[in-house]
């Protein structure tokens, strides 16, 4: 594999995203003036999106690679941590039918978002846990993430901020849309699409994820955790 | 060093993932990714065929590890062999290590040059013959055969590893090894499989607030309560086991610190160290990191005595290469005999060598298209800018599919194995 030449794509394909390298490196270049003097103050979108897809494929892993896992997430929170002050936005208007915004749950449930993924790096000591959270689809659609620009992802850092260790933008749903519900569906849970607002781009069903409410994220968090946290026995040393 | 002159071997089947000379040189083991080891001796040498000084042939060839599937977990366990240490000769057998990702096994190499012949109640074929036949009693006798070479597995080091092993390395004492995980180390008896010592568990309380694994680990090569870890934070720390029993607290902390003018985003990545080695005196270690090698010494924690640029041309690639992944491959590095030259692997099938006496350095390529067996490997230079020369190749022109990750040096002479995806080559030093 090459060093891309910076081929244009569409953001919606979940191939990476070359044009990272040709648009947005330059805080890297050393020789630019903005980086001689000081390390780079603010990370693109993109660079932080990358990282997210790079967290969420490592999740998905059957077993996943610890070493990778926990460098994409240490570099992840230094992207989030440079961007969260340099977003100085107002918080994102509640209306959910707004193209790209944020939806209000986040202003409410940081605590959720930091809940839910720490129980997923929590389930790294249950291995067994992540096998079968994220089902890996045969073909890596689209993300499937609200990509509507910039500024709203910034937004929703606004809100999040670094002091709750959260890792997600407003990519909450992108991260459970790939989970297949249809086990939860009858009893365990109200059958997730109805009642729900289609995704901001208002694009096929199968692309953007319903959004979820703060409820229903909890008690899908619940369900994951609890019925996927197979003991094994911690200590090794017999 | 002088040119060094190449036997290439053909290509295998699979992705080769370790490279490891016994302690006299004589033999070389490989892994790969379907879970074998190959085995290559040296032929001795003959004054008939002087230009076939010293040789490696295939000598054995074994299934060391299959994929398994944990049924508790729904995963399938990959066969691929991380690491192979081979235990000094002490009989006519030879004894090695071999890893995946859960499993170590201690295979068994030995030959059988002679059968016995002239069984009372069998026949040439193994056939039980007929009482009635048999009239005479005869003592079967040891008669040669051609050499068979078997490897057989002696013991299997099993469910001591929640997570993915890492390092094995055989300690000086010859009676016990360590197995190293992301977050574990084990201390294991040659002869007990049912039971380890854990010796050093990083695992924090509640994995959320994990931010920092264990990449590699290795015994001191002559103190056998001593060894080191290396990890993702690019930290080493040296640990004596008369300490204590649970290692958790080291005796001496290896870090260099951040350089600011440095200080990007994958900073952190790219400090990860991939490897480390004791140097064959015991006095220093050496690390590989994404783009350098560094060689500290035991009584200096606070910096590396040596630092060795493998390929600075990449700095300014990093958000590329940590796009498409490669910022994480892991490379390992090794000491030449003496412990005055060390050698890396690199991009485009490139490999570095640093000698740390005359400080100066080479770049050489390991494929099959730009050297013919038995001729000169001729050093090769990247150009980063400007005006590329004739036999440069330029940084944007590099195969970053081609990596060598996994190199050996023979423990005394100047003979190095290097891994290029699924070939492997010898390089020697040409005498004339």
């Amino acid at each position: 594999m090459m060093l891309s030449k910076g081929l244009k794509r569409k953001r919606e394909e979940e191939e990476e995203e070359k044009e990272a390298l040709a648009v947005d490196a330059w805080w890297l270049d050393p020789s630019h003036p903005a980086v001689a003097q000081a390390p780079p103050a603010v990370a693109s979108s993109s660079l932080f999106d990358l990282s997210v897809l790079k967290l969420r494929h490592s999740l998905r892993q059957s077993e996943p690679d610890l070493r990778h896992l926990v460098l994409v997430v240490n570099t992840l929170r230094r992207i989030q941590a440079s961007m969260a002050p340099a977003a100085a936005l107002p918080p994102v208007p509640s209306p959910p039918a707004a193209p790209g915004v944020a939806d209000p749950l986040l202003a409410s449930s940081d605590a959720a978002l930091s809940a839910s993924m720490a129980s997923l790096l929590e389930d790294l000591s249950h291995i067994e846990g992540l096998s079968q959270a994220p089902q890996p689809l045969a073909d890596e659609g689209p993300p499937g993430r609200p990509t509507g620009g910039a500024p709203p992802g910034l937004g929703a850092l606004d809100l999040l901020g670094p002091a709750t260790g959260c890792l997600l933008d407003d990519g909450l749903e992108g991260l459970f849309e790939d989970i297949d519900t249809s086990m939860y569906d009858s009893e365990l849970w109200a059958p997730a699409s109805e009642g729900l607002k289609p995704g901001p781009e208002g694009g096929p069903g199968k692309e953007e994820a319903p959004e979820l409410d703060e409820a229903e994220l909890d008690y899908l968090m619940d369900v994951l955790v609890g019925t996927q946290a197979l003991e094994r026995p911690p200590g090794l040393g017999r | 060093m002088n040119c060094p002159d190449e036997s290439t071997y053909g290509n295998k089947a699979d992705i080769i993932s370790t490279v490891e000379f016994n302690h006299t040189g004589e033999l070389l083991a490989t892994g790969d990714k379907g879970g074998r080891v190959v085995i290559f001796q040296r032929e001795q040498e003959s004054k008939n065929q002087v230009h076939r000084r010293g040789e490696y042939n295939v000598y054995s060839t074994f299934q060391s590890h299959e994929p398994e599937f944990d049924y508790l977990k729904s995963l399938e366990i990959e066969e691929k062999i991380n690491k192979i240490r081979w235990l000094p000769q002490q009989n006519a057998a030879y004894f090695l290590l071999s890893t995946n990702d859960k499993t170590v096994k201690l295979w068994k190499v030995s030959e059988r040059d002679k059968r016995p012949e002239g069984y009372n109640l069998k026949d040439e074929e193994g056939r039980l013959r007929d009482p009635a036949t048999i009239t005479t009693l005869r003592v079967p006798v040891l008669r040669p055969m051609d050499l068979m070479v078997e490897a057989t597995p002696r013991r299997v080091f099993a469910n001591a590893h929640t997570y993915h092993i890492n390092s094995i390395s055989v300690n000086s004492d010859y009676e016990t090894y360590m197995s190293a995980d992301d977050l574990r180390i084990n201390l294991w008896n040659f002869e007990i499989t049912n039971q380890s010592f854990n010796i050093v568990d990083i695992k924090p309380a509640n994995m959320e607030e994990l931010t920092e694994v264990i990449t590699a680990a290795e015994f001191h090569p002559h103190h056998c309560n001593t060894f080191v870890y290396s990890s993702s934070k690019g930290t080493i720390r040296l640990c004596d086991m008369r300490a204590s029993a649970l290692c958790d607290r080291h005796t001496k902390f290896f870090e260099e610190p951040e350089d600011p003018s440095n200080r990007s985003f994958f900073s952190e990545i790219i400090s990860s160290i991939s490897d480390v080695k004791f140097s064959h005196s015991g006095r220093y270690i050496m690390t590989r990191d994404y783009l350098t090698v560094k060689v500290w010494d035991l009584n200096m924690e606070n910096r590396p005595m040596e630092t060795y640029q493998v390929h600075d041309y990449l700095r300014s690639k990093l958000c590329s290469l940590y796009e498409n992944d490669c910022i994480f491959d892991k490379f390992e590095c090794v000491w030449n005999g003496s412990d005055s030259v060390i050698m890396t692997g690199s991009y485009n099938n490139f490999f570095r060598m640093f000698d740390r006496n005359t400080k100066r350095d080479v770049t050489l390529e390991a494929s099959r298209e730009n050297s013919k067996p038995r001729a000169i490997l001729k050093p090769r230079k990247v150009c980063v800018g400007g005006k590329r020369r004739k036999d440069e190749i330029s940084v944007d022109s590099l195969d970053f599919s081609k990596k060598i990750l996994h190199t050996a040096w023979h423990p005394s002479e100047n003979i190095i194995a290097v891994a290029a995806t699924n070939n492997l080559y010898i390089f020697q030093d040409k005498v004339n």
